[in-house]
């Protein structure tokens, strides 16, 4: 199987006598330590991401072995999960929320750790921030308490998200103890049409191999559609990888990768800056390199998708109709898929743009970037909320994001046409804040998760892009954004 | 962390595939700063008919009778059966606290999130990959047999039947020392702190770029911690 990026500075190295190489396989050997008999590798870790809500414990249990950060100037941290996303003068109501937030000030203060704290213009969900801090960067290796982490891999970083332990001991250790994975290609061709996006890839990948399609691989996305994509759209890509199983996801480095940091403010400069950017135009799969397993989409055949059930591989094309479980053969899947139609109160043979919803969310690390914001307001320029929808919210990624959609005056078109236009955070993402929805609520969101509860008990998430978002909060119900 | 060798229990079955840890521990319930306390809250939207906030008596709750962890037979229960994908979505080892706290040392199904399967062997958790079919067949054995327990041996790597039949399962023979020892991790890496000093030694020559901080970090002193 041979990839072909097409990547106009590659090829130096394929004669060197080395096997050919995948960019997870580059990034893997650069950072391996030691590796012991049986495989487990001792892997340094560049950056450490870090929020409230998987710290606390990680931290307590630095103190109680008396042990102190490796290198505390590898950890950006900051607050998103449970953050208020309405007017913080008064600080955080909830007093559980409150305290881990305080934790999360606490632990930073007393390691030397550096904090976005509520309140600091730069705020925002942890994997807005890492990007658009430059505090990511091509090569490295990114960690972070969280499963999408993968957005990182964006930037041809090998970026996965970590439970609380390994929290602790990239902490204590700057290494992680890790196996290697398998190499999964996931290749687009062709070019998107109008009003398709990374997003509709995500999916529609999802939709092809399932949730557990990459689980032991990383995932690497090439091809001419994956080339053509901004930074913001790789993001996105990668940030789903982990819905597809695959703890990883990566885009090899090109001029758009390199264009996005320039003068980012944890990026090098002047010289080093020029070094390093010789190195990152290696970080790519060699020509020749093998994948354990490939898969081919075309982007050209890809319609906006919309999520029906409650796991994001329960997916079709808005114009589609909810899928029949008397038409599934396997049995532990049509009994999920049952189950799923119940929750979500759904008939089979119901045409997706008759779905009609109470609630719209635009935002999350998945896609509330400067260009899915403009997007959005593209749709509904002009235009106003349907009256069925009891809210429509956009919540940008970060402080900076938000900061640059007012500067484009996009709050006042999302103002004008009804939406409310909210503080950075994870917010209706996950509902760990006041943001959710009531039981029974049907929503559609460009978040990540279509779980049961996952917006709010009992509430109901049909996942889309953000104009597709958009277009339903104008019309009430899905419309295929492509001819709205 | 707490040595896992053998174990005799009974096993509780949770038939449905792609569990996430969504619902395992709902989100409610991470906003505590401490590692215990989650099995209260072990699977709350399917084990209580009230909805379930941080701090709300277990004792006052109203349980779901349908729900499998409620039924008198699977009282005591210390193995988790459950189907493909277990613990897939969010990384939070919450999930893994919970079901820990609960009081399950094992979990069987035929695959796991990788997220998952790792947090779990740092917290005492055994997970075990099983053939979907061989896991199928425990499903009816369980089902047909109130009071079904299996003996988990973990240094021979076997799960021992009711009749007697003894099925072996793989594992990392790492996570099995580290399991089987009760082993610190942190402590095991800082054994090679040298050899991590001597990467990032080369590191530093080789792609200086990675070490640079943002001007307001340099020399911030940490106020707390050994050097
Ligand atoms: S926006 Fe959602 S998915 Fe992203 S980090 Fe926050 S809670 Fe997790």
């Amino acid at each position: 199987m041979i990839p072909r990026h097409g990547n106009p500075r590659q090829g130096q190295e394929g004669g060197s006598g080395m096997a050919a190489r995948t960019l997870y396989d580059k990034l893997w050997d650069a950072h391996v330590v030691r590796t012991d008999d049986n495989g487990t590798a001792l892997l340094y870790i560049d950056r450490h991401l870090v929020h409230e809500v998987t710290s606390p414990q990680a931290f307590e249990g630095l103190r109680l072995a008396g042990r102190r950060p490796w290198r505390p100037d590898s950890v950006l941290a900051v607050p998103d999960h449970n953050v208020p996303t309405t007017d913080r003068s008064a600080g955080i109501q909830d007093p559980v929320s409150r305290l881990q937030v305080e934790t999360l000030d606490r632990n930073c203060e007393a390691f030397g750790i550096l904090e976005f704290t509520m309140d600091d213009p730069r705020q925002g969900i942890v994997h807005v921030i890492g990007p658009e801090e430059g505090a990511t960067l091509p090569g490295m290796t990114v960690v972070c308490g969280d499963s999408h982490t993968s957005t990182h891999g964006a930037f041809g970083a090998l970026a996965f998200g970590i439970g609380t332990s390994e929290v602790e001991h990239v902490l204590a250790t700057q290494c992680l103890l890790q196996k290697k994975s398998r190499n999964l290609l996931l290749r687009v061709d062709g070019r998107l049409g109008e009003g398709v996006f990374a997003k509709d890839i995500a999916l529609a990948l999802i939709g092809t191999i399932g949730t557990a399609g990459g689980t032991g691989c990383t995932i690497e996305f090439g091809g001419e559609a994956i080339r053509a994509l901004s930074m913001e759209g790789r993001m996105t890509l990668c940030n789903m990888s982990i819905e597809a199983g695959a703890r990883a996801g990566l885009v090899a480095v090109d001029e758009t990768t390199v264009e996005y940091l320039e003068g980012r403010p944890f990026a090098p400069r002047g010289e080093l800056w020029d070094r390093a950017v010789a190195d990152w135009f290696e970080l790519h799969s060699d020509e020749d390199a093998l994948f354990d397993r490939e898969v081919v989409l075309d982007a050209g055949c890809l319609a906006p998708q919309v999520t029906w059930g409650t796991s994001p591989e329960m997916v079709v094309a808005v114009t589609e109709v909810v899928p029949d479980p008397a038409e599934e053969a396997d049995p532990v899947r049509r009994s999920g898929m049952e189950r799923a139609l119940a929750y979500m109160d759904l008939r089979p043979g119901t045409a997706i743009t008759d779905i009609h919803l109470d609630r719209v969310f635009i935002g999350s690390c998945t896609n509330s970037r400067i260009e899915d914001l403009r997007a959005a307001a593209a749709v509904i320029r002009g235009r106003r909320v349907a009256e069925g929808i009891r809210q429509a919210l956009v919540v940008p990624g970060s402080g900076l994001v938000k900061a640059q959609a007012e500067a484009e005056g996009l709050d006042r078109v999302f103002r004008a046409a009804g939406f409310e236009w909210r503080e950075p955070g994870c917010s209706m993402c996950l509902a760990m804040n006041a943001d959710r929805l009531e039981p029974g609520e049907r929503c559609a969101s460009t978040s990540n998760r279509n779980f049961e509860g996952r917006q709010g008990q009992g509430g109901r998430t049909h996942l889309v892009s953000p104009t597709m978002a958009a277009a339903a909060a104008i019309a009430g119900h899905f419309v295929d954004v492509r001819t709205f | 962390m707490e040595k896992f060798t053998r174990l005799t229990a009974i096993v509780a079955p949770l038939d449905r595939p792609n569990v996430d840890t969504d619902a395992i521990i709902p989100k409610q319930f991470l906003k505590s700063i401490r590692r215990t306390g989650f099995g209260a809250n072990l699977f709350d939207a399917w084990r209580y008919l009230d909805q379930g906030e941080p701090g709300m008596d277990p004792g006052q709750r109203r349980p779901n009778p349908d729900f499998v962890l409620n039924q008198p037979r699977y009282q005591g229960a210390r193995i988790l059966l459950a189907r493909e994908n277990f613990g897939c979505g969010s990384s939070r080892e919450h999930a893994v606290w919970a079901l820990a706290d609960y009081g399950f040392r094992a979990v069987i199904a035929p695959s796991f999130a990788d997220i998952f399967y790792n947090n779990s062997f740092k917290n005492g958790l055994l997970p075990i990959r099983l053939d979907a079919a061989l896991v199928d067949r425990l499903f009816r054995a369980v089902a047909a047999t109130p009071g079904y327990r299996l003996t988990i041996d973990l240094p021979a790597q076997t799960l021992e039947t009711p009749e007697g039949e003894v099925i072996p399962f793989d594992i990392d023979p790492f996570r099995k020392h580290c399991l089987v020892e009760g082993l610190d991790e942190i402590d095991l890496t800082l054994q090679h702190a040298d050899e991590i000093r001597a990467y990032e030694e080369r590191r530093r020559r080789e792609a200086p770029w990675l070490f640079t901080a943002p001007p307001e970090t340099a020399g911030r002193p940490a106020a707390e911690g050994r050097s």
